[in-house]
């Protein structure tokens, strides 16, 4: 049986603003029957764009529906662009906190509000995300772009997880290696991020951010033709490096240096690294 | 609040009178039943009539059973001995329909490299004969097909496809968990090989199972270590639940009259009840062929973990086949397999009954059950 905290029950069991509104000028509907769940929310938008009242309905589990419900709450009062801003985090937070696995409750949440104020403002119904992005997994109808959304916006890290936010490779798992490539790209992004030079770098931190970038970004590129690289020595700007296996003999190590090495960590390191062979 | 229980396929109650045979083995007579004193030879005995009683409820000869600790180690059991002692021969035969017991043992092999054919199910979950068949080759090692279907509760032919696995030299395995103490089975007239069963889904506690090997079958043992159960299963004697367990195959041969008539009529009522106040719904299964104790009707528009969690409100225990409850995505393997659509695979509740429901508990849940439904449906965008 599922953990659900008191709140989710709460909403649940005696859900807030149930049914059609019918003064309603903004309506999202996201999900579907076969997905196995689905939510129709519905608002009520002022001229000067503030949401005066909200009410849904929805088609799944205990938590699907207290989403719904502790959504249409938490909006009511909302300028249009601050409601924009909302991610399923927050639904989820104001839930108390949902099961891992059901995390794409609180997607599905955030999805509908997005829908509906797109429908207000008289774009096209299907969100931002489901537009733009490519179709990854089939069965569940999810996007990159919903995936890389929900991989940033959630710090998702694995698979599992970006399956238990977006639903995505949960059924037949044919997309899971698309998934993971998606999520490698991601993630690698994250760390180039954090490796961004600083203003002043000392000695130390230029080190080891070369051995990072050597290690994450050359290296493979070099095993996979049957060669390698080892850090001997960083000193100021200067980064010392020895090529072994097949690069060692290569005519083209020097190529190699230039063109692989030194631009690499140029780019991540410092823009003014130089490369030597020691 | 009154308290509904009809999730007996999930587990049961362990009945009072398995219960006091139990204590005195958790008491003074703890001996090691291999043991050469008086410790070991009064529970020794006790370990023998348990056998006994099995042997009797299914009629087949006690040294044919051995105990297990659970319906899942009878399958991974028989798959290992049938595979082991049969290694030229690299195919299995099964069903879309089959416990995870037996499905993710059959997805082990077919990753060590054996083939598999897993048969379809029609639109009722009836298994396709002419299919089954077809796939039985000179390479098959083993057909393993449920007895009885835990979700819809389907009975399989299995006198028919034990028969023709028989002709053709294979091996027969049948996980007959959910089908042992609910109707009768006769193993002198059916030509099973293997045979596994549970005890906590015939009021024995949980932890206890049995696999039947038909005397002649090489078996080959999947637990190594001492020479217990004739040396084909290593680990001493569970030896209170083992009693436990032959007294609950005494009380299933009492109550299997009553089990196949009152718990079916009883269920008969209760679905019956579901299906005129309540519409949209319909019965997942072959009403004609079904566990006397059995009922999974779907819902349509509903979600079914949402239904679970409400009937909980009012204190009625059920389970459903929908993606939610499972921690999955998707609706559950048997009645995909079977075409349920989806708009009703979602919302599909089993309701299974044992010899302790009552009428009033039917009542009960035909009074209050209409109400959930009608109140998720209000929610639900979806209202054709």
């Amino acid at each position: 049986m599922w953990n659900y905290t008191q709140t989710v029950n709460d909403h649940f069991l005696r859900p807030h603003n149930v049914g059609p509104l019918k003064d309603a000028n903004a309506i999202g509907e996201v999900g579907s029957l076969s997905c196995g769940d689905a939510l129709k929310l519905y608002l009520k938008i002022s001229d000067d764009g503030v949401i005066e009242k909200a009410t849904f309905e929805t088609f799944g589990c205990a938590s699907a529906i207290a989403s719904s419900s502790v959504l249409t709450d938490m909006v009511v009062g909302m300028k249009v662009d601050d409601a924009l801003k909302l991610t399923n985090k927050d639904i989820t937070n104001a839930l108390g906190g949902l099961p891992k696995q059901k995390m794409h409750c609180s997607v599905m949440g955030q999805e509908a509000l997005e829908a509906a104020i797109r429908n207000w403002k008289g774009e096209p119904a299907t969100s931002h995300a489901h537009e733009e992005g490519k179709l990854v997994c089939k069965c569940f109808g999810v996007t990159d772009a919903q995936i890389i959304q929900a991989i940033r916006e959630n710090n998702l890290k694995t698979v599992e997880e970006v399956t238990d936010y977006t639903k995505a490779g949960g059924a037949c798992g044919q997309c899971l290696n698309e998934i993971a490539e998606i999520l490698a790209h991601e993630l690698k992004q994250e760390s180039l991020k954090e490796i961004q030079p600083k203003k002043r770098m000392t000695n130390v931190q230029r080190m080891q951010k070369a051995l990072k970038v050597i290690d994450e970004e050359i290296r493979p590129k070099l095993v996979a033709d049957g060669g390698d690289i080892e850090l001997v020595d960083v000193d100021g700007k200067r980064v010392l490096v020895s090529l072994r296996g097949r690069c060692s003999q290569c005519k083209s190590s020097e190529v190699t240096l230039r063109d692989l090495v030194e631009k690499t960590l140029r780019e991540h390191v410092e823009p003014d690294i130089i490369v030597e062979e020691a | 609040m009154k308290s509904v229980y009809l999730d007996n396929n999930a587990t049961t109650a362990v009945a009072p009178e398995v219960l006091a045979a139990m204590l005195p083995y958790f008491g003074d007579l703890y001996g090691n039943p291999s043991s050469m004193h008086s410790f070991g030879g009064q529970v020794a005995g006790a370990v023998d009539e348990a056998r006994e009683s099995l042997a009797e409820l299914l009629h087949c000869e006690p040294e044919e059973l051995i105990f297990t600790a659970s319906g899942t180690e009878s399958d991974n059991s028989a798959f290992w001995s049938a595979l082991q002692s049969q290694p030229e021969k690299r195919h299995i035969v099964t069903s879309k329909v089959e416990h995870p017991a037996v499905l993710n043992v059959c997805q082990f092999w077919e990753r060590e490299g054996y083939h598999l054919t897993y048969l379809d199910v029609d639109h009722l979950g009836r298994l396709d004969m002419e299919q089954y068949k077809k796939s039985l080759t000179p390479d098959t090692a083993l057909v393993s097909i449920m007895f009885a279907n835990n979700e819809v509760g389907n009975i399989f032919p299995i006198q028919t496809l034990s028969e023709l696995a028989r002709e053709k030299g294979i091996l027969f395995h049948t996980d007959a968990v959910q089908a042992v103490g609910k109707i009768p089975i006769d193993l002198r007239h059916l030509p099973v090989d293997m045979l596994s069963l549970s005890g906590h889904k015939i009021n024995a506690p949980k932890g206890i199972g049995a696999l039947y090997v038909r005397k002649g079958v090489r078996f080959r043992s999947f637990l190594r270590g001492g020479h217990q159960e004739l040396g084909r299963r290593a680990g001493t004697e569970n030896v209170p639940y083992i009693v436990g367990l032959g007294m609950a195959a005494k009380l299933s041969q009492e109550f299997m009259q009553k089990e196949r008539v009152d718990v079916a009529l009883l269920r008969d009522q209760l679905e019956s009840g579901l299906l005129e106040s309540i519409p949209d719904a319909r019965v997942n299964g072959d009403i004609e062929n079904r566990l006397p104790n059995t009922s999974n009707i779907s819902f349509k528009n509903v979600e079914g973990e949402a239904i679970l969690l409400l009937l909980d409100r009012l204190g009625i225990a059920a389970s459903s086949g929908s993606a939610c409850t499972s921690g999955s995505l998707e609706p559950s393997h048997v009645l995909r397999a079977m075409g349920v659509p989806f708009n009703y695979a979602h919302g599909s509740i089993r309701l299974s009954l044992s010899r302790y429901t009552t009428e009033d508990d039917v009542k009960y849940v035909l009074k209050e059950f209409p109400g959930v439904i009608k109140t998720l449906r209000d929610i639900s965008p979806f209202k054709d």
